[in-house]
């Protein structure tokens, strides 16, 4: 039982849970107290992140090729056999880096939270728990709890502390999301009851893709019900809708996590769960979803286009690079499925960048419509130059993360020599360019041209806090950028058994 | 003359029929309270007289009755400090009219 | 000087981008100007050295046991792997024309950082806002720029394709404010955007079936040097494959070229270049005169001896080029802009070197056979080289008249000849060069270019010649109309001049290299194969390129010395084919239909209402049936006891009645 707390990774919960207690004790004039908990929080994830990156290569380089490392298990409710079992490979450790990074950022972008900063701060790190506690589970049970307590936080966080329309989007958020936990929840609990083939049954995921006894029949069933379970947090077309209105309210700090992690939730979890432990149906069912989610990359695009709130542009703008992710997922290779996590980890840092950049000028000018601003580089020149950056990162420049992650993702996914998926390739490829005309489009909109607002000309530009949260979003999306290979090394190997498992249904061209 | 039980009964169940009526058509609280009460009582004289009648050496039936009597009395009392209440908070004691706890 | 010295070469403009964009703004202006030249010319020293000791070295890095230059590979660290052979590197690979577009990228990026001290300074010497900034922009350019041609693979070369475009998009709309800027700024980036998009399919295409980036073993043979059988080995890994009936090779050659074609402002994908020249003018005569606009040109020569087995691909690139070279010449004897007038002839200086490597196959394919030369490729790269030399001059000429006046119009300048007489003989050698008057650069590289097209057929040869002087033509059509015409109208406080050292200095280097350029022994540098090449002057067509060459000088003598009606006449006698070429024939407002009314207005838009009131209006129609479902329950509820009194009375009613009649029944 006790052997437990020897496994770092259970300290991914324990610290927010920590600083939940710490916040606990604070009271809402206390500021500076609250501040400093949660920045302890932050930075001790931050820290521990890094540290298990380390123990992981560390493990690698040892030779350890077993398919998680850090692997303990501790029975938490015998009677159905759910466990608290924990282990990572390379997608979860650099989930968790992502993750650790994002709230680090979001804590400095909601500084000034106000009104009840406590209870914000209370919830924002409930909902890091939640994140942080999927990631490290491979209990099918145990990882949908996490899922929930990851989800709910944000009907709170959107409907307190939100914007603009806010009852009606953290209500359509939540049910939406609460709508798709219900397909997920059952597709969890078919696959525990089909888990083992001579009555074991498990809940853990390992040992669950070792039986191999889910029946095919059966994995029709399941796989639509868990994919699309997981797919609509992963904002699939077409049950995206409520991520544009939910970005739209929330304030700065939660879309970020939102979009930066939360949405990760969703690819992961398709990745983890629905492929890796149904491989016939993923192959037998991959083209419904191709479409789909092909169709959400363009559409996604396109839609952003028109767009004037800057949140709904992004918002627009995660449907089309989410969509990518679970697109490359699909593509049943080890490249394409290598991109798609650097497209979680690039998206997640670059989205989180962009509405981290626009909470800031929305604090400053109280409108999000790019109709009424204009030439901001000439009154807030550190968020214009961070604006353009995230830009740039988003359409796709080289020496920022998007690139790396799109061309991984095209390549792999052009290694499948069938039409069908050539063509939804080229199809998804193209939205580079649409990508290009949005995101040019509100930068000149947004940040060049003359002012238009007279009253803005007296805004100031960043604080130091806000300095703080973008420039370290920045510096990753460089590094990520610069350095891909490094990352590529940590994920690629952790594709091998889901690819191994998928090989007897899928003939995986080109390896 | 001989008093039958059903000399009893009619008095008493045209009583009650008075109470149910009163009790669904006023829109007065009060009214409903006295039409509640009217209710109670046919009851209890229906408790009364059945005692007597069906088992005639046995009080268990009186008791009760007293029973109900004390209980309606303080019931009255609650419902009457309600009513003041309400008629305080709304310058109303028209039902139709008190509907803030609706929904 | 060790060839790895070209790392320096890279890292350099690198770092000064970093250290200028981010520690600029707490520096001087001036300082931050001096320190990106000091900067960019310790980086021209060392390309030179690197260039000069590849072309004239004798070590055993560079020239083979056979005679032949190498291409080396200095440096080729893994950067991105996507699978086990895919693996994009990011290296520094020199060979003939690697090595020479060191020294031209560098040599007019240099002119350019001096010139820029003044340019972007006003009349007191007073650098402008955001000068930081300009440096930190012209450095990310010329680090792009450098990575492009230095890159050993494919991939690497579509890297900094998009960085040069980004760095172009960046330094066009330098002048935020201005919505032209700006407007210019997004459609440059987004047409090349779509033409990069073609060149990540070609690339895709070409990968899937030989599965590799690295030129190396796309086109180098073991000697190191472009390589026939290679090349053959790579057009043959994709088994024959075909797709609509053609071959999957000549498909992904095709799309490689639309990606420069792009980049090098081929038609149609031309129209962003007139639009660039909204930028500084510096950035115009660096990024879109002489180095990024000729990407396209380098891309197309590095994967030559492929174009040159895919012979579709290969006819396509020459039809394209033809056209281009003749659209834009002309259009560009009609413009007023004096920039917009050098951008169709900088666009129609690129289709001849495009055409001249497409001409070129037609000998090279046969090499093996019939003992062919690859002239064509020569005299494209040797054009490349003094091109980018002329029109850098051009350009930089025009910003001095421009920062003189005020105004890119020429109708504002006019007889200025005798004010600016330095930018004005620049000007002159800048147009006898581009004219190819002996013995200026010109002159030597498009005379070989013409050669090659004769070679290919008497059409191509006499079309291009056509071109050559309708170039001749608009280049002193605009000499004359700013320097001469009439006499100058002073319209600002002080009469134009000549302008300070830093801007004039460049203007009489690049001139003097534009006389002298011609006499480089390219023909023995820069060949397809490493292999020097013989070719001797053919003065049937130099002689009568020269004459059409004058016949078009003295058409623009005749109309435009001396203000006269002739011009006026000549254009009413023409209006609609005067209209249509001064409205570049109308490409732009096409390009606007197609992206406004077709892309925007009928599919963003629609897409947009569809997401908004059918996707989430069945979301929200399930909410609000789950609603009014619920609404229509809760009238059962309605909280009324004495409603439920009554209810109940009639329940208990009805159950007396059932029992009364079960009782009686």
């Amino acid at each position: 039982m006790m052997e437990i707390f020897n496994n770092p990774l259970i300290y991914f919960v324990i610290i927010p849970l920590l600083t939940l207690l710490g916040l606990a004790f604070c009271n809402n004039r206390g500021m500076r107290a609250i501040r400093a908990v949660a920045v302890t929080g932050a930075v001790a994830l931050v820290a521990l992140a890094i540290y298990l990156v380390c123990l992981f290569l560390q493990a690698r380089a040892a030779g350890d090729t077993s398919e998680m490392i850090l692997q303990s298990k501790v029975m938490w409710y015998a009677p159905f056999n759910i466990e608290l079992a924990l282990g990572v490979d390379g997608v979860s450790v650099v989930m968790i880096l992502l993750s650790a990074f994002i709230v680090f950022a979001g804590v400095f972008a909601s500084w000034k939270m106000n009104p009840l900063p406590k209870q914000f701060f209370l919830w924002f790190f409930l909902l890091s728990t939640g994140v942080f506690g999927f990631f490290i589970s491979i209990d099918l049970f145990t990882m949908f709890m996490f899922y929930e307590v990851a989800l709910i936080p944000m009907y709170l966080l959107i409907g307190v502390w939100g914007s603009g329309n806010k009852n009606y989007s953290a209500m359509k958020l939540t049910l939406m999301l609460m709508g798709s936990s219900a397909f997920l929840m059952l597709g969890l609990i078919g696959i525990y009851f089909h888990s083992s083939a001579d009555g074991n049954l498990t809940m853990n995921i390992l040992e669950i893709a070792h039986n191999d006894a889910i029946p095919h029949q059966w994995q029709l069933y399941l796989f639509p019900l868990t994919f699309v379970g997981f797919g609509v947090l992963g904002a699939m077309f077409p049950f995206h809708t409520w991520s544009p209105d939910g970005h739209a309210s929330a304030p700065t700090a939660v879309s970020m996590l939102h979009a930066g992690v939360l949405m990760k939730l969703g690819g992961y979890g398709c990745f983890r769960i629905a492929i890796y432990l149904m491989p016939f149906a993923a192959s037998e069912l991959a083209w419904i979803f191709l479409t789909l989610t092909g169709i959400s990359i363009v559409y996604g695009a396109f839609s952003a286009c028109v767009q004037t709130d800057l949140k709904y542009i992004n918002a627009y703008s995660s449907v089309s690079h989410c969509g990518m992710v679970l697109f490359a997922i699909l593509m049943f290779n080890t490249t394409a499925m290598t991109g798609a996590v650097l497209q979680m980890l690039s998206h997640g840092l670059m989205t989180a960048l962009f509405f981290a950049l626009i909470g800031m000028i929305y604090g400053r000018t109280h409108t999000r419509d790019i109709r009424d601003m204009g030439g901001m580089m000439h009154i807030m020149p550190y968020l214009g130059v961070g604006y353009v950056i995230a830009g740039l990162a988003s359409l796709g420049l080289p020496g920022l993360s998007g690139f790396a992650a799109e061309m991984t993702i095209f390549f792999g996914s052009f290694e499948n020599a069938d039409v069908f998926r050539r063509v939804l390739t080229i199809m998804g490829a193209s939205s580079i360019v649409i990508t290009a005309v949005y995101i040019l489009r509100v930068v000149a909109k947004l940040l060049f041209g003359e002012v238009q607002d007279e009253h803005h000309r007296t805004l100031t530009d960043a604080s130091w806090d806000e300095r703080l949260s973008t420039a370290t979003l920045i510096v990753s999306v460089a590094i990520i950028g610069c350095f891909p290979n490094f990352f590529v090394n940590i994920i690629s190997d952790s594709f091998l058994p889901v690819v191994n498992a998928l090989k007897d249904y899928f003939p995986v061209a080109g390896m | 003359m001989n008093l039958t039980l059903l000399m009893y009964l009619i008095p008493s169940l045209i009583m009650f029929g008075c109470g149910v009526y009163g009790f669904i058509t006023r829109k007065n609280m009060i009214a409903i309270m006295i039409s509640l009460e009217l209710m109670l009582n046919s009851v209890d004289i229906n408790f009364v007289v059945f005692n007597r009648y069906l088992f005639p050496g046995q009080m268990d039936g009186m008791f009760f009755t007293l029973f109900a009597i004390a209980i309606a009395a303080a019931e009255t009392a609650l419902a009457l400090a309600i009513v003041i209440n309400v008629y305080r908070a709304a310058k109303n004691v028209d039902i139709e009219q008190i509907r803030k706890l609706k929904f | 000087m060790p060839l790895s010295y070209t790392i320096a070469v890279i890292a350099i403009p690198l770092f000064m981008f970093l250290f200028l964009g981010l520690a600029g703004v707490k520096m001087s202006r001036k300082l931050t100007g001096v320190l990106g030249v000091i900067a960019m010319a310790v980086t021209t020293i060392i390309a030179y050295g690197v260039a000069l000791t590849y072309f004239f070295g004798t070590g055993q890095d560079q020239v083979g046991a056979d005679g032949v230059r190498q291409a080396v590979t200095v440096f080729n660290p893994a950067w991105l792997s996507f699978t086990d052979t895919m693996v994009v590197r990011m290296g520094i690979l020199l060979d003939p024309i690697a090595a020479m577009m060191l020294i031209v990228v560098c040599t007019v990026s240099f002119m350019v950082h001096l010139y820029s001290l003044g340019y972007m300074s006003d009349h007191d010497g007073n650098a402008e806002q955001g000068f930081q900034r300009y440096y930190a922009y012209l450095a990310l350019f010329t680090f792009s720029m450098l990575g492009l041609v230095v890159a050993t693979n494919l991939f690497q070369i579509f890297v900094f394709f998009e960085m040069v475009g980004v760095s172009s998009y960046l330094l066009i709309g330098f002048y935020y404010s201005s919505p032209a800027a700006n407007h210019a700024s997004k459609k440059a980036f987004i047409v090349t955007r779509l033409a990069d998009l073609f060149f990540l399919l070609g690339i895709m295409i070409l990968s899937y079936y030989t599965q590799t980036f690295d030129f190396s073993q796309l086109v180098f043979g073991a000697n190191g040097a472009n390589d026939m059988a290679v090349a053959q080995s790579a057009i043959a890994s994709a088994g024959g494959a075909t797709f609509l009936g053609c071959s999957v090779m000549a498909w992904a050659l095709t799309f490689i070229f639309i990606g420069g074609a792009g980049k090098s402002a081929m038609y149609p994908l031309h129209i962003w270049l007139p639009d660039a020249m909204e930028g500084p003018t510096p950035v115009s005569a660096l990024i879109h005169a002489a180095t990024m606009v000729v990407a396209g040109v380098f891309l197309v020569a590095r994967l030559f001896p492929l174009y040159v087995l895919e012979q579709g691909a290969m006819e396509i690139i020459c039809v394209v080029g033809a056209f281009t070279a003749f659209y834009a010449a002309a259009i560009a004897c009609v413009q007023s802009d004096i920039k917009r007038a050098l951008a169709f002839s900088t666009i129609s200086q690129i289709a001849f070197m495009m055409t001249s490597l497409a001409v070129s196959s037609s000998n090279s394919a046969m090499i093996e056979i019939h003992g062919g030369t690859g002239l064509g490729y020569m005299a494209s790269m040797f054009h490349l080289f003094t091109h980018a030399m002329f029109k850098a001059l051009l350009f930089l000429c025009a910003g001095a008249i421009i920062h003189a006046v005020h105004s890119n119009e020429n109708d504002k300048m006019h007889g200025l000849h005798k004010f600016m007489p330095i930018t004005s003989i620049a000007f002159l050698i800048g147009c006898l060069a581009i004219a190819g008057i002996p013995p200026f650069a010109g002159f030597w590289s498009k005379d070989e270019i013409l050669v090659a097209a004769y070679h290919k057929g008497f059409f191509w040869g006499l079309w291009m010649s056509m071109v050559a002087g309708m170039t001749a033509f608009h280049m002193f059509r605009i000499y004359f109309l700013i320097f001469f015409w009439k006499k100058h109208e002073i319209h600002t406080h002080h009469a134009p001049k000549d302008q300070p050292w830093t801007m004039t200095l460049p203007l009489i280097i690049l001139a003097t290299i534009s006389i002298v350029a011609g006499f480089v022994p390219a023909h023995d540098l820069v060949t397809w194969n490493g292999k020097a090449l013989e070719t001797q002057l053919d003065w049937t067509v130099a002689g009568s390129s020269v004459l059409i060459a004058l016949i078009g000088i003295a058409l623009a003598y005749k109309l435009y010395y001396k203000e006269n009606d002739l011009p006026e006449r000549m254009k009413n006698g023409a209006l609609g084919l005067w209209t249509a070429a001064y409205h570049r024939f109308y490409m732009d407002e096409l390009y606007q239909f197609i992206t406004h009314k077709v892309i925007f207005q009928g599919i963003c838009v629609p897409i947009a209402w569809f997401d908004r009131h059918i996707i989430d209006g069945f979301f929200n129609m399930l909410a609000s049936a789950t609603g009014s479902a619920s609404f229509a329950i809760r009238r059962l509820q309605s909280g009324s006891i004495q409603g439920y009194v009554y209810v109940y009375l009639l329940g208990v009613l009805l159950l007396a009645a059932v029992t009364m009649l079960c009782v009686l029944i």
